[in-house]
C-alpha cells in the first residue's frame, strides 16, 4: 500500500459525499421506478417488477408522455442544429475584431444572465402584442435559442482560439478559395467540436422548463408534461418515466461520445 | 533518400520547352523556372507599431538567401508579406517582372514550407501533396502523375496513403516540402523549416535541402535564428535586426567582415570594444582607424571609413586572439601591427574540438572570449585565475561604425 498523507482521506470522503449527493436522487428515483404493481411513491420497497415502466407507454388519466416526448425531441434537434448554424458562422466572425464586436459579444452573452422567467414572460408579450399564436415550435423554439445559442457560440469561440490559423494559411497558399478552405480544411478540424456542441444544444433544450413554462401554446415539451404530471400522478408511473428519461440522456451522450471519437479518428488515422 | 534522376529529366525538359518557344518568337507565356525578389522602401505597421522599416532588399533568381536575425526581429513578418499572407503598409513587392503588392498567395507563383508544417491532419500524404494541384482543377491524370513524382523525390512512396500525425518529424517536413514543390512555384519561401527537427536530423536535412534548391533551380528563401543553418545553407545572408536589414552579404562576408555591433554580437564568438575615433588614416585597401576605448588606450582597427570624434567600435573574433605567456608583456616590436590586453582567466569550458576560455580585461573589467583547439589549449598549461597578455593582429579588428 501506498503512504498517502491524512488530507487524501479527507478529500476522498469529501468528494465521496459529493458523488452521493450529485446521483441520490436519480438512483432513489431508480429504485423506486422498479417497483411491482403494489408499489407506492415512498420507501419502503416491497417487491421489484417492471410494472411501471409499462405503465408509461399506456394512456395515464392526466396526461400522455409520448406525444410531448416526441415534442421534446423535434425541438431538440431543430435547436441543436440551429445552434451550430449560427454559433460557427458567428465565433468565425468574431476571430477578427471588427468594429463593435465587443457590444454584440456582451449583448449575446448577457442573454444568459437574464432571469429565464423574464425572457419567457418578454417572449409570451411580443408574441400577444404582434397577435401570434405561441407554439412549442415557434415561441419555445426561440425561448431555447436564447438560451442555447449564446452557449454554443462561447464554445466555437473558444475552439477557435485553439484553431491554428496556418492551416488555413497553407490552404490559401495552395490556392483554395475562402469557401475551400472552409470546407475542405476548417470544417473536418472543427468537427468533433461540432458533435460537441450540437449535443449541448440539445441537452439544454431537452430538459428546457422555466423560459418554455409561459409559452409553449396549447402543446406541453416533455418537462412540462412531468412538472404536470407531479401534481397530479400519485403512482410510481411517475419515477418509470424519470428512468425512462434519464437512460434517453445517457444513450445520447453516448450517441454524442461515438460520434465525436468517429471524427477525431477519421481525422487522425 | 532523395531520388535526384527523376525530377531533373523533368524539369531539364520544360527549360528546353521555354527555350524552343522563346527562339521561335512565340508570345506564349510560360512561367519561368525561378524569379528574383526585389522589396523596395517595403513597411508594415501593425496600429501603431513599426514593424518593417523601409526594408530595401534584392534577392537574385535562383539563390538561396536566408533572412538571419532573433526573434521579433520582422523576418518571418517579411517572408509572409512576400508570400501574400501579410499585406504590406507602403512600398513594393516585386516578384520576377510583376509587382505583387495586391496579389493573393496564389498568384505569387511562390509556394510557402510553414513553421511546424501545417499539414492538414485530416488527409493523407497523398491528400496533402495533392491539394495544391486539385486547388488549381489540373486533370486528375497529371495530377497523380506529379503527386507519384514527389513523393519519388523526398522518399516517401510507402507512406502516401498515413496521415501526418503517423509519421516522424523529418518525413512531416518532407511532406511539407512534397506539399509546395508540386505546384512548381518559382520561389519556395521557408519558415523556420528544420527548427522542429532534431540536432542530428537538422544537419541531414540541411543537405538535402540544398541539393533540393540546386535540383529545382528556384529560389529559396529562408528564415532562420540559426547562425550555422544560414551560413551552410545562404548563397546569401541577410541580418536583420528591429524591422530592419543590418547586414547583406555572402556567409563569409558576414562572418569575416560584420557590419556592425549588432551583427558582431548575433553572429557570436567575437569580443567587442567600444570607443571614440581618434585617427583615420586612409589607404589603399581602406583606412586605418585608431579608436580610443576608456580604460584601455588606443587600439588600431580596419575599416572603411570614419569620422574622427565619433563613437564606434571594433570586434575581433574569440579564435583570432593569440595568447601569450604570463611573463611576456612587451610586445613592442609588434605594436604597429598588433594589439594588446591583459586580462585575468575566469572560466575554461571544454567542449570537444575546441575549447572556450573566459576572461576578465584587468582594466575595465568586460569580459571577453577566447577560442582555441583543444589541442593548443593543452600546451598552455594556464589555469583559472592566472593574468595573461592577448594580442591580435591589426587586420582582424574590424571596425564597427554602428
Amino acid at each position: 500500500m501506498r503512504n498517502r498523507p491524512l488530507s487524501f482521506y479527507f478529500l476522498a470522503a469529501f468528494f465521496g459525499l459529493f458523488l452521493l449527493f450529485l446521483y441520490g436522487p436519480l438512483i432513489t428515483i431508480f429504485i423506486l421506478s422498479l417497483q411491482g404493481p403494489d408499489g407506492a411513491l415512498t420507501f419502503p420497497v416491497r417487491s421489484f417488477g417492471f410494472h411501471w415502466l409499462g405503465q408509461v407507454f399506456q394512456e395515464q388519466r392526466v396526461g400522455n408522455f409520448v406525444e410531448p416526448f416526441q415534442r421534446s425531441l423535434l425541438l431538440g434537434l431543430g435547436v441543436m442544429g440551429l445552434a451550430i448554424l449560427v454559433s460557427v458562422p458567428a465565433a468565425i466572425a468574431f476571430r477578427n475584431r471588427f468594429r463593435g464586436s465587443r457590444i454584440i459579444f456582451y449583448l449575446t452573452i448577457a442573454s444568459l444572465i437574464v432571469p429565464s422567467v423574464l425572457v419567457s414572460l418578454g417572449i409570451g408579450v411580443m408574441f400577444q402584442v404582434l397577435g401570434w399564436e405561441t407554439n412549442w415550435f415557434s415561441s419555445g423554439l426561440g425561448a431555447h435559442l436564447t438560451w442555447t445559442v449564446p452557449f454554443a457560440f462561447l464554445i466555437m469561440i473558444g475552439v477557435f482560439n485553439r484553431f491554428n490559423p496556418s492551416y488555413e494559411e497553407a490552404a490559401r497558399d495552395l490556392g483554395a478559395s475562402d469557401f475551400t478552405t472552409f470546407y475542405e480544411i476548417v470544417l473536418p478540424l472543427i468537427a468533433p467540436s461540432l458533435v460537441g456542441v450540437g449535443i449541448l444544444g440539445f441537452t439544454l433544450s431537452y430538459d428546457e422548463f422555466t423560459r418554455t413554462s409561459l409559452i409553449s401554446g396549447q402543446d406541453n415539451t416533455l418537462p412540462l408534461e412531468i412538472f404536470g404530471m407531479t401534481t397530479n400522478v400519485t403512482s410510481p408511473a411517475l419515477y418509470a418515466l424519470g428512468t425512462l428519461t434519464t437512460v434517453f440522456s445517457f444513450a445520447m451522450i453516448g450517441a454524442a461520445f461515438w460520434g465525436y471519437q468517429f471524427f477525431a479518428k477519421r481525422q487522425r488515422e | 533518400m532523395l531520388n535526384p534522376s527523376a525530377p531533373t529529366s523533368s524539369t531539364a525538359s520544360r527549360a528546353e520547352h521555354a527555350v524552343a518557344q522563346d527562339e521561335g518568337g512565340a508570345s506564349v507565356a510560360i512561367a519561368p523556372q525561378t524569379a528574383g525578389i526585389s522589396l523596395r522602401s517595403v513597411t508594415k505597421r501593425y496600429g501603431s507599431v513599426l514593424a518593417i522599416k523601409q526594408i530595401n532588399l534584392e534577392i537574385a533568381a535562383g539563390s538561396y538567401c536566408c533572412l538571419l536575425g532573433p526573434s521579433g526581429c520582422g523576418k518571418t513578418t517579411t517572408l509572409r508579406m512576400i508570400a501574400g499572407h501579410e499585406t504590406i503598409t507602403s512600398g513594393e513587392i516585386w516578384i520576377g517582372n510583376s509587382r505583387v503588392n495586391a496579389l493573393p498567395p496564389a498568384k505569387r507563383n511562390t509556394a510557402m514550407v510553414f513553421q511546424n508544417y501545417a499539414l492538414f491532419p485530416h488527409k493523407t500524404v497523398r491528400q496533402n501533396i495533392d491539394f495544391g494541384l486539385k486547388m488549381r482543377r489540373i486533370s486528375p491524370r497529371e495530377r497523380a502523375q506529379r503527386v507519384d513524382e514527389m513523393l519519388d523525390i523526398v522518399g516517401l512512396k510507402e507512406f502516401a496513403q498515413r496521415k501526418p500525425d503517423k509519421l516522424s518529424g523529418g518525413q512531416q517536413q518532407r511532406v511539407a516540402l512534397a506539399r509546395a514543390l508540386v505546384t512548381r512555384p518559382q520561389v519556395l519561401l521557408l519558415d523556420e523549416p528544420l527548427s522542429a527537427l532534431d540536432e542530428n536530423l537538422r544537419v541531414k536535412t540541411r543537405g538535402e535541402l540544398r541539393k533540393l534548391q540546386r535540383q529545382f533551380g528556384m529560389t529559396f528563401i529562408q528564415v532562420t535564428h540559426a547562425q550555422d543553418e544560414a551560413f551552410s545553407l545562404s548563397d546569401q545572408i541577410v541580418v536583420m535586426d528591429h524591422g530592419q536589414v543590418d547586414q547583406v552579404g555572402t556567409p563569409q562576408t558576414i562572418f569575416n567582415q560584420p557590419a556592425s555591433k549588432f551583427v558582431a554580437q548575433f553572429i557570436g564568438d567575437n569580443n567587442i570594444f567600444s570607443g571614440t575615433v581618434v585617427q583615420v588614416d586612409p589607404g589603399e585597401k581602406g583606412a586605418m582607424i585608431q579608436l580610443d576605448v576608456a580604460g584601455l588606450g588606443r587600439f588600431r582597427c580596419t575599416g572603411q571609413a570614419a569620422n574622427v570624434g565619433m563613437a564606434a567600435a571594433f570586434c575581433v573574433r574569440a579564435d583570432q586572439m593569440t595568447l601569450h605567456s604570463p611573463g611576456h608583456s612587451e610586445i613592442k616590436d609588434d605594436n604597429a601591427s598588433s594589439n594588446q590586453v591583459s586580462a585575468r582567466i575566469t572560466a575554461v569550458e571544454f567542449t570537444g574540438y575546441v575549447t572556450r576560455v573566459s576572461l576578465m580585461l584587468e582594466a575595465t573589467g568586460q569580459e571577453i572570449l577566447y577560442k582555441a583547439l583543444t589541442q593548443d589549449w593543452g600546451a598552455h598549461q594556464l589555469q583559472e585565475g592566472q593574468l595573461i597578455p592577448l594580442s591580435w593582429r591589426v587586420n582582424d579588428s574590424i571596425f564597427l561604425s554602428h
